[in-house]
């Protein structure tokens, strides 16, 4: 199955779909190198009409880009973090041991999959009201992490759970207690799931838009999914900004998932949702 | 709960290197019993993170939906069960369900059927697979909204290339209003929907196609079965779990999508085109009615109606399994 019987058609077929997924970003590197008024010309062509390339400098340097980029990695980087170290010691014991109670906590982590922030932000708006943390890092922080807990937890635990056995067994008998068995044996192990479980809360977080656009009020305190959108407004049109902007949103992400892509197909094989 | 319960994962293939590649298929492979006082405290993170984040805001969704609220957000006092009957006998409902429908089925099934395709590609070896691995992440890592914004310009009845590419090459004498005739706004919204929902569900498929063991197609082979007849009789079967686990996410990630409709439906006025996701939104923060209480029910609306279609999708997945 893995060797082809005509690898011209298939890296033929392959260049096409490739071509297919690209073709829309080439579009937005290409407009973001326009005039703001080349982007809107009629009829469009598919080169700038007129190469402007100092619209990044200007996205950079107008001080309102730097901030929503802030955002968005503390944003990301938080509640990553505090995914994984939820999730761990969650599908670590969840995994590993048999507890009264076990099964009722992984229907309630199932269920809160289905559980999406757009359709509680009313009530998400509503809390973070009374405890004063409308506008705040926290609040994303805290619902991006919450909402991306399930996912985590399952694809650590699918892990865990496939680590034979006789591994545990052998570092009893060496007498490891559980901290040791889980951070020197079972959590080299599980480095794939790490990776995607870290890879996929950073992703979901990264691009996040309805909580963002409901709870951040200030304009300099947005993530660069709400931010990027200012850039045409009724009363400004700066499509070349808008563009520019998310180019460089976008690049790192791609660079990071091109980096982990084995680990991607890795992590989703032996763990994922069970 | 098939998710929860079934034992079966996408595939079998080891997690690391040295570890062997037959995976324990017992119930708790763990050795250890916890004390349940032990279990919780290495549990409690989550289960605080859990009731903080997610139960209570929906505690407070469930008390704003019988509430009664001013047009600038303020609390009026009780409303009983007044907001759902409102949203039940709202005019443009019919219609927000409809598209709902049209929009969760159509997205997950192309989805399904096109990723299924691609991870068969994919898993092949030629030249220059990873650079189109690489390329079929790309709409995953940029966000819903940059995507979604960038195809309001290629649909735009003047400016969009898609347009300028149709009459120019003489498929069409005149351009077409993708996002503004009525007809084709919603398949306009879908193609986008399914471009971005490929990568994730290809993934899952390539995953669940390198989980499938050389020698059982090699041996189909060998007996003589045809290409097709070995997909349809033995990798289609084995990647049942995987079917399973991206079609159940996939209804769950299209159903609550909220950028990819709101941006792509930004101009035309009213709910024709809405989904309950936006429609819910809109009622508390866009419509003439700025009503956060129907906002609420709506979004209470939502959770359940998204956890009976789950619930009986699963149903219907293990009950076609028994009857086999």
């Amino acid at each position: 199955m893995s060797v082809t019987r005509r690898p011209r058609l298939a890296a033929l077929i392959g260049a096409l779909v490739a071509l297919g997924f690209l073709a829309p970003y080439v579009v937005m590197v290409l407009d973001s190198l326009r005039t703001s008024s080349d982007v809107k010309s009629t009829p469009p062509s598919f080169l700038p009409r007129e190469w402007q390339w100092d619209t990044y400098a200007t996205v950079l340097g107008d001080g309102r880009f730097p901030n929503w980029l802030i955002t968005s990695v503390l944003v990301a980087t938080g509640a990553t973090v505090l995914v994984i170290l939820i999730a761990i010691p969650a599908a670590f014991m969840t995994a590993r041991h048999a507890f009264p109670g076990r099964r009722a906590f992984l229907l309630v982590v199932l269920i809160t999959q289905m559980f999406a922030p757009t359709s509680l932000v009313v009530g998400l708006y509503r809390q973070f009201f009374q405890l004063n943390l409308i506008n705040t890092y926290a609040a994303l922080i805290l619902t991006n992490a919450a909402f991306n807990l399930a996912f985590a937890i399952w694809i650590l635990h699918g892990f865990f759970a496939s680590i034979p056995v006789e591994v545990e067994e052998a570092a009893n008998l060496d007498g490891v207690g559980r901290v040791g068995m889980l951070r020197r044996i079972m959590l080299p192990l599980t480095l794939p799931g790490l990776v995607t479980a870290t890879i996929f809360t950073f992703i979901a977080a990264w691009n996040e838009y309805v909580v963002a656009l409901t709870l951040m009020i200030d304009d300099e305190k947005k993530p660069l999914t709400v931010g990027f959108r200012t850039y045409v407004t009724g009363y400004e049109q700066h499509w070349d900004q808008l563009f520019a902007a998310s180019v460089l949103a976008v690049v790192p992400v791609v660079i990071l998932f091109a980096l982990i892509e084995k680990h991607l197909v890795g992590g989703l094989t032996a763990g994922s949702v069970k | 709960m098939a998710l929860g319960s079934s034992d079966r994962s996408v595939g079998t293939a080891s997690p690391a290197s040295g570890v062997p590649l037959t995976r324990q298929r017992g119930r708790h492979t763990g050795v250890g019993r916890a004390h349940p006082l032990v279990a919780l405290l290495w549990l409690s993170p989550a289960i605080a993170l859990i009731a903080g984040i997610v139960v209570f805001p929906s505690v407070m969704l469930f008390q704003a939906s019988r509430s009664r609220y001013s047009i600038t957000g303020l609390r009026r006092g009780e409303a009983g069960w007044d907001n759902y009957a409102n949203v039940l006998t709202h005019p443009d409902l019919p219609v927000v369900l409809r598209n709902t429908a049209i929009w969760v089925v159509a997205v997950v099934a192309l989805t399904v059927v096109i990723s299924l395709a691609l991870a068969q590609l994919l898993v092949k070896d030629f030249p220059g697979r990873r650079v189109v691995r690489w390329a079929v992440i790309v709409p995953w890592a940029a966000s819903l909204v940059i995507t979604s914004q960038i195809f309001v310009l290629l649909y735009d009845y003047n400016y969009g290339l898609i347009n300028h590419v149709l009459t120019t090459i003489g498929l069409r004498s005149e351009s077409i209003d993708f996002l503004g005739d009525d007809r084709l706004t919603m398949a306009s919204m879908v193609v986008v929907g399914v471009f971005v929902s490929l990568p994730f569900t290809t993934f899952v498929f390539i995953a669940g196609l390198n989980a499938i063991p050389d020698e059982v197609v090699e041996a189909a082979q060998v007996d003589g079965a045809s290409g097709w007849q070995r997909w349809r009789m033995i990798i289609l079967p084995l990647l049942r779990p995987a079917l399973m686990i991206a079609s159940v996410l996939n209804v769950i990630y299209v159903f609550n999508s909220f950028p990819v409709i709101y941006t792509l439906n930004d101009r035309n006025p009213g709910f024709s085109h809405d989904t309950m996701i936006t429609f819910m939104y809109k009622l508390a923060f866009k419509s003439q009615e700025k009503d956060v209480g129907m906002s609420a029910a709506t979004g209470v609306i939502n959770v359940l109606l998204i956890l009976v279609v789950v619930v009986v999708y699963l149903k219907v997945i293990n009950w076609r399994e028994e009857t086999r």
